[in-house]
């Protein structure tokens, strides 16, 4: 079994590490698949449905296809079949330039009888609304219900209850870089360039959908500019691009719009519950009742978490998903956390205000029911706590004097991302003293292509930068899973440490018989090998591997379990200023408290909770799919009306990358789950009012405190 | 189809001739006639700021700006701001403070900052948030970036004083 070993024996693990594709990225090298240009590349694009519902009866693609510098057209949807949302594709074309393939959509015809839509969830669950699912009366799946203990008992043994609604929008991802694929046949073979967080996956969805053997597609991801979760397979678009590629028989770059980035995509399901939840006297959380919907576009679900985090005895929850004619939800960035959770802090601050127990306290008495977490958890509390300065926050809510007040709130999250089997790789030392590390992962800016480099570092005694990593690229077929779920680290690096492990192990038992010694004896270090007993003994790592003449090392590792764990606690605290006049919150400071495991590079880290922070506050403060009821249209489908947080907004962040032990564990997700929940909790403490729906906007601020001027 | 314009210009201290449509963007040009590809297509309507250039002494979004229009000018991208073997201290503070996840806003994040410091060479942290406000990340949490900036302007000015 292997193991990490101690911290105190670490050399690169839990050092600030820059990555190694920084210099790349810095200075524009970087090749991303919006970058990838191929020898008579033609551009595609897709013709989006300009209606949000209606049945296709003809398409023409003559006209487009006639306009010179177009080499092809194919229809993405059958005449008969419907389109469901605004956005929906259509049909593609491929054409010699980017403006070109601009006119041939404008040239092809379609003809298409319009249906009645429906793209607000209240008004899709009204008898009158056009049903868009023959199996889901009323717009709605079937409800799940969870039933636990004795609701009525726990209610009654309640001294305060505490009811109310939450409400969160649909969110969209926004990667930097469009979903796209630059695809190229040679004879049978499809090369694809594609902005995924899946090489293999991509492969083999784009080899089924070809019929063709999986070695005979080849995914490339060099570079990618973010996915978030909504970059799991070819899609549509990427299909399309393979497509118009082998009819146009020359490579073709298809890159989605940013407004149908928007469209169709992918987004967080929206969020509405309505909850009644008790406490006892002495602050147990004793009777949770929730009933709870979202959605999640035409058919997606819009699952949420809740209860979350903190030990309930007493639960039913019914939660179901409401179907409207919009694009589907796709997995975002800790999927259903981020809405549960503002939603249950919400809930714990309102309950806590009632029995007349602090905040920080109340949840201390409920933590967690898993006892790893609730002991993380109870640190966090204590270092955010100090951090932000708790005991500076109102005690009356809105207490605080003049137009800008400032309030402190906070907010809990909890995640898996231990990981799991199914990735393959190979370290190899070469004579010549080079090592390379090569699996099918793929790097979405988290930083596992330094993370590897610096495992194999370690374990050979080099520097992070002597490790040449291969990662995606389906070619060398060594597979490895999609990056989702925070997993990608707890899955790629125990197989990466073991393949280390094996490798150095082959080259000791080289070296160890012209020493006359057992190979156990040797050790790597410093550019070295040497004899564990005597330090001065040694033999630089290039004469070493010169000893390998006409052999390569290649060694494979497998899934260790013991090296990497999940379940981990968050605790993030906010400092808000509302001003109350215009009714602007802006974050002052945001402390992150995550607990990471054991942290290999925690420079990356720390970035990674920053980015968790920065999405979550963007969630809580600015970001909102609108849709018009009338035109079943999206409004904001663009980067300045669909709102992301900018360097204005963000304020000073705190990310504290906790190590809690010696097992790797994901962070991409955790850290973005508790934000908007403490920064509504904030913004409560700092002006006595309630803001129960997100995005906090200015407009709620100043409604809901002309409301309390009324009342 | 219409007649290719031809334009002489200069970019990143180079004179450069290139023929494009009258139509085509200057991020158009430099990425797809040119191959400049470190500037980013982010959202092709001035929001995002990942292709901003600098067109004669200016922070410019190259995706709203024609290529005809750099007749006779000066453009610097990205690609013109390290030495053969040596970053510029920008491209070093980034690294160093890890400004940058998946690095593809990083292009338009840089070259802004560099606008800002060859007009300002001593920004307060709220300058340096103000200018940077035209571009947009979605990883890194701006607060790394703002550091970022803050180090080179140090940087840069000591070196000046040297």
């Amino acid at each position: 079994m292997a193991s990490w070993g101690e911290a105190r024996d670490s050399r690169l693990i839990g050092q600030r590490i820059p990555r190694l594709s920084g210099a790349d990225k810095v200075t524009g090298k970087a090749k991303y698949t919006f970058d990838v240009n191929q020898p008579g590349m033609l551009y595609g694009r897709i013709l989006g449905s300009p209606v949000t519902h209606a049945e296709i009866t003809a398409i023409n693609l003559s006209e487009a296809e006639a306009l010179p510098g177009v080499k092809a057209a194919i229809p993405l949807i059958e005449p008969g079949k419907r389109v469901r949302y605004q956005g929906q594709e259509i049909a593609a074309v491929a054409a010699e330039t980017d403006d070109i393939a601009k006119d041939a959509i404008r040239l092809i015809r379609f003809d298409y009888e319009e249906l009645p839509y429906v793209v607000d969830v209240e008004e899709a669950m009204t008898e009158d609304a056009p049903q868009l699912h023959e199996d889901r009366p009323g717009n709605q799946s079937k409800p799940g219900i969870d039933e636990r203990g004795d609701i009525e008992a726990g209610f009654a043994e309640a001294a305060k209850v505490v009811e109310a609604t939450y409400h969160a929008p649909v969110q969209t991802h926004v990667s930097l870089e469009t979903h796209g694929h630059v695809a190229a046949w040679d004879g049978d073979n499809l090369t694809v360039w594609a902005s995924t967080q899946a090489v293999f996956g991509t492969r083999r969805d784009l080899a089924q959908h070809f019929n063709l053997p999986e070695d005979k597609v080849r995914v490339i991801t060099e570079h990618m500019g973010g996915g978030f979760g909504s970059k799991f397979g070819p899609g549509v678009e990427g299909r399309a691009a393979a497509e118009l590629a082998r009819k146009a028989e020359a490579p073709v770059k298809l890159m989605v719009t940013r407004k149908d980035e928007h469209l169709v995509s992918g987004n967080r399901p929206s969020m509405t519950q309505h909850v009644r939840a008790g406490a006892t006297k002495d602050g147990r959380l004793i009777a949770y009742d929730l009933r709870g919907y979202g959605t999640g576009g035409i058919s997606g679900g819009a699952g949420f978490t809740g209860p979350y985090v903190y030990h309930v005895p007493n639960v039913r929850t019914e939660k179901f998903a409401v179907s409207i004619n919009a694009g589907n939800a796709r997995a975002m960035r800790a999927p259903g956390h981020p809405q549960g959770a503002f939603g249950m802090d919400s809930l714990m601050d309102e309950l806590a205000e009632q029995l007349g127990m602090d905040a920080l306290e109340f949840r201390r008495i409920n933590s967690d029911s898993q006892p790893r977490r609730n002991e993380i958890r109870q640190t966090e509390y204590t270092l955010g706590a100090r951090e932000i300065g708790w005991h500076r926050r109102n005690k009356v809510p809105g207490a605080g004097r003049g137009v800008k007040k400032r309030g402190i709130g906070m907010g809990c999250g909890q995640w898996g991302g231990g990981g799991g089997k199914g990735t393959q790789a190979r370290v190899t030392i070469h004579a010549d003293g080079t090592v390379e590390a090569v699996t099918g992962t793929q790097d979405l800016g988290t930083g596992i292509r330094t993370v590897i480099a610096i495992i194999v570092a370690e374990e050979l005694g080099l520097r992070p930068q002597d490790i040449t990593v291969k990662i995606g690229d389906s070619a060398p077929g060594l597979a490895s899973g999609g990056s989702g779920g925070s997993q990608t680290i707890g899955s790629v690096t125990p197989v990466i440490k073991t393949a280390a492990i094996a490798a150095k192990q082959k080259l000791f038992e080289h070296i160890a018989p012209q020493w006359g010694v057992e190979p156990e004896a040797l050790r790597a270090a410093s550019g070295k090998l040497y004899l564990a007993s005597d330090r001065t003994k040694t033999i630089s790592w290039k004469e070493a591997t010169g000893h390998l003449g006409m052999e390569t090392i290649s060694e494979g590792g497998y899934w260790d379990e013991e090296l990497r764990i999940g379940d981990v606690a968050g605790v993030q605290f906010a400092e808000v200023e509302v001003d109350t006049e215009t009714g602007v919150v802006k974050p002052i400071k945001i402390v992150a408290v995550q607990d990471c495991g054991m942290v290999v590079n925690r420079l990356t880290t720390e970035s990674q909770i920053n980015g968790g922070v920065i999405m979550g506050l963007s969630y809580a403060l600015l970001e909102d799919r609108v849709m018009d009821a009338q035109t079943g249209k999206m409004i904001n489908p663009n980067m300045s009306d669909y709102k992301v947080a900018g360097t204005m907004e963000i304020p000073e962040i705190k990310a504290i990358a906790l190590d809690t032990g010696r097992k790797v564990t994901g962070i991409g997700e955790p850290p973005t789950i508790p934000t908007a929940g403490a920064i509504a909790n904030a913004v409560y403490n700092a002006i006595g009012v309630r803001i129960r729906e997100l995005p906090i906007t200015p407009d709620k601020v100043l409604s809901a405190l002309a409301e309390k001027g009324k009342a | 189809m219409p007649s290719k314009v031809h334009v002489q210009t200069t970019i990143n201290g180079e004179e450069v001739e290139f023929l494009c449509e009258p139509r085509q963007s200057l991020l158009e040009v430099l990425r797809d006639v040119l191959y400049l590809t470190g500037s980013k297509e982010g959202c092709n309507n001035g929001n995002c700021g990942a292709c901003s250039v600098i067109l004669d002494g200016r922070l410019v979004n190259s995706c709203l700006v024609l290529g005809a229009e750099i007749e006779g000018k000066s453009v610097e991208t990205v690609e013109g701001l390290a030495e053969p073997d040596k970053l510029h201290p920008i491209q070093d503070a980034f690294l160093e403070n890890a400004a940058l996840q998946c690095g593809i806003c990083t292009p338009g994040f840089i070259v802004a900052a560099k606008a800002l410091l060859d007009k300002n060479p001593n920004p307060t942290e709220h300058e340096i948030r103000y200018w940077l406000a035209g571009n947009l990340c979605r990883c890194t949490g701006y607060d790394k970036i703002v550091r970022a900036v803050q180090d080179a302007a140090q940087i840069m000015s000591s070196e000046v004083s040297a």
